[in-house]
């Protein structure tokens, strides 16, 4: 099980990465959604399975008896979910705006910031 | 059936079964007053008279609760305070020592000052959309990242940092900060998200998070062989962060969007806490890292203090050309991480403090610059010197601090950085420190002769007239610049505090005993 994720991560980061290289911004964004999705699975197949017993300790033990699931993972799964959705959501607002204000959604175009030729700086007093 | 198996259980096993004291509430109260003070300000949003004389309230506070800390984790060594009472390593701490605590006195100090500035430089429709709201919350993510003791902590306070440093990026909507902010947040979001999947390998690798515990076990060698392959990925995300050559592109693009008050906090605090990041993984956690990925990180160091020094010459616009002076700084202080031992490394810690002042007060002066000059561009500025002779002498001390020239606190650090790196025969490094010097003060020299002391270049009819440069603009940059001279004239307790926070990144047994007592 674990390989199978794994080879799932790995192509779910390969997705990622080829969709952030392109020049618009949607894609981009499309990449940045896949590359968290990929980071969460594999922080989940980073924990190892175990599908079948609850993290519960009986009464009168301080640790589990048997082996049992890893909460943990989830807990930090939670946490990096909500952080990339909201991530999400600011940019596709601000990727929205920026194609609203700039007039295209190619990055190469999207140039105010830093202007194509650009002064040298004055070379005499 | 439930209440008695409850009483049955011993908590001291894996909780702190005794009360706080009062003191021990200092570690969590810089981080805790700015989320608190953000909170209070959406109370109050609509009174924005109240917003600044609230969070500069609320700042000092921190500055106050940063210095006890300071103090404290100065005579006791590092400190640690349990979140939720679970023990470490099972909850997350916060654990100081005195790197962190150095740092998180400056971040209050500079969110401090740059908070004046931005009294004088922010409109309403900026107040009532939250501007100060934003701004504590950055140095809340910011303070958080330098106390931390939890890897995965660490990465949630890089995010808290990260949203409300798009917020003050993207703050007034002009098409030219939506193109940086876009450039600044996918970058900023990719290097995060790689630092995530590094925590993600090591959860997987190590089967803990705490750096304490993580230290025993990188240095126990049984985590084997992928130590290297997340090693190259966390110094890969946390170089991304400090904007090191070549993956800086992204600084000189977007910090100048903004208000000069936000690129100068951004350019003071949030590359430092990649370095900050470095410094405690590389130097701290996983020794090994260090040692093996040091020629590398010296090679790094070397092209970016030249890419750097190469982009501040080029720069026709001032507020972007400082961009390049944070990236050439970023260099100087990995050559402390490249040379890795203890003076080099108190060397980096100085120049990393040096760096954090001055960044501010060097964008707080091209604002100030620019505000008055109604441009940007070198070709168009000129004739400051007659309008503010306060901000002549205020800029030249902030232009020979960058530079490195006595007798500001540029100097010191670089001496020590020089002599350990001529200690381990790395020339070339020596060559390239003090070329790095040349090449900036000629850049910033020139900046500050065609600013000043040229005659103005334009008619002033084709500008607006010469504004008047308030207290708040003043203020705050001759604070730099007098710091910064203090700092050159007086360098022992600060280069005392730098060897000491060395020495307690060299010395892991301290921090791990003080965090895990009978580990």
């Amino acid at each position: 099980m674990e390989t199978a994720l794994s080879i799932v991560v790995g192509l779910l980061f390969a997705s990622a990465v080829y969709l952030m290289l392109s020049l618009h911004t949607i894609r981009i964004l499309l990449g940045v959604v896949l590359l968290g999705n990929s980071v969460n699975l594999l922080i989940f197949t980073a924990g190892r399975f175990r599908s079948d017993v609850p993290p519960i300790i009986p009464i009168d033990s301080y640790v589990p008896t048997t082996d049992v699931a890893n909460p943990l993972p989830q807990a930090l799964i939670l946490t990096a979910i909500v952080i990339s959705f909201s991530f999400f959501v600011f940019l596709l607002v601000l990727a929205y705006r920026a194609y609203q204000d700039l007039g295209t959604d190619d990055s190469d175009k999207m140039r105010l910031a830093e202007p194509v030729g650009d002064d040298t700086p004055p070379q005499g007093y | 059936m439930a209440a008695t198996g409850v009483t049955k259980v011993d908590r001291s096993l894996a909780m702190v079964t005794e009360a706080l004291g009062a003191w021990d509430w200092l570690v969590i109260a810089p981080v805790a007053l700015p989320l608190l003070g953000a909170a209070a300000l959406l109370l109050i949003r609509k009174r924005i008279a109240w917003h600044a004389p609230a969070s500069i309230a609320i700042m000092l506070l921190m500055l106050a609760a940063d210095v006890g800390l300071l103090i404290r984790v100065w005579n006791e060594g590092p400190v640690h305070m349990a979140m939720g009472s679970w023990l470490p390593p099972f909850g997350i701490i916060f654990a100081v020592d005195t790197l962190g605590a150095v740092f998180a006195t400056i971040t209050a100090f500079i969110g401090l000052v740059c908070a004046v500035y931005a009294t004088a430089e922010i409109d309403t429709t900026e107040y009532r959309y939250g501007y100060f709201t934003f701004y504590l919350l950055m140095l809340a993510g910011v303070t958080g990242a330098f106390l931390t003791g939890d890897v995965f902590n660490l990465y949630v306070w890089f995010e808290v940092l990260l949203i409300s440093s798009f917020g003050l990026l993207a703050l007034g909507s002009n098409p030219i900060q939506l193109d940086g902010t876009f450039k600044y947040a996918i970058l900023n979001l990719v290097a995060t998200t790689l630092f995530l999947i590094t925590v993600g390998l090591i959860y997987g690798i190590a089967g803990t998070l705490n750096m304490a515990d993580l230290a025993i076990k990188a240095r126990s060698g049984d985590l084997g062989a992928p130590v290297m392959s997340f090693g190259v990925l966390l110094t890969f995300a946390f170089l991304m962060k400090a904007a090191a050559f070549p993956l800086n592109a992204w600084l000189p693009a977007s910090y100048h969007v903004t208000r000069s008050a936000s690129s100068a906090l951004f350019a003071a605090l949030l590359t430092k806490v990649g370095v900050y990041a470095l410094l405690r993984t590389l130097v701290l956690v996983f020794p090994e890292l260090g040692e093996t990925f040091a020629p590398v990180l010296l090679i790094v160091a070397n092209s970016t203090m030249i890419a750097g020094a190469l982009g501040l010459l080029a720069s026709n616009d001032i507020r972007r050309m400082v961009g390049w002076a944070v990236i050439s700084g970023i260099g100087v202080i990995l050559v402390g991480l490249g040379l890795g031992e203890a003076a080099a490394l108190s060397g980096a810690i100085a120049y990393a403090i040096h760096s954090m002042v001055v960044m501010a007060g060097l964008y707080l002066l091209a604002g100030a610059m620019s505000w008055l000059a109604g441009t940007d561009s070198l070709f168009k500025m000129g004739g400051l010197a007659v309008h503010s002779p306060a901000l002549l002498l205020c800029g030249l001390g902030i232009v020979l601090a960058t530079a490195g020239l006595p007798p500001f606190s540029g100097l010191w650090p670089k001496a020590i950085l020089v002599e350990a790196a001529l200690s381990k025969a790395a020339y070339v490094t020596v060559g390239i420190i003090l070329v790095n010097g040349l090449l900036t003060t000629i850049a910033l020299g020139r900046m500050f002769a065609f600013g000043f002391w040229r005659a103005a270049q334009m008619e002033r009819s084709e500008l607006a007239p010469f504004p008047l440069l308030s207290k708040s603009r003043i203020v705050p940059v001759a604070t730099i610049a007098i710091v910064s001279l203090a700092g050159g004239l007086y360098p022992e307790p600060w280069l005392a505090a730098s060897r000491q926070a060395a020495a307690g990144l060299l010395d892991a047994a301290t921090y791990i005993n003080a965090v895990l007592p009978e580990g």
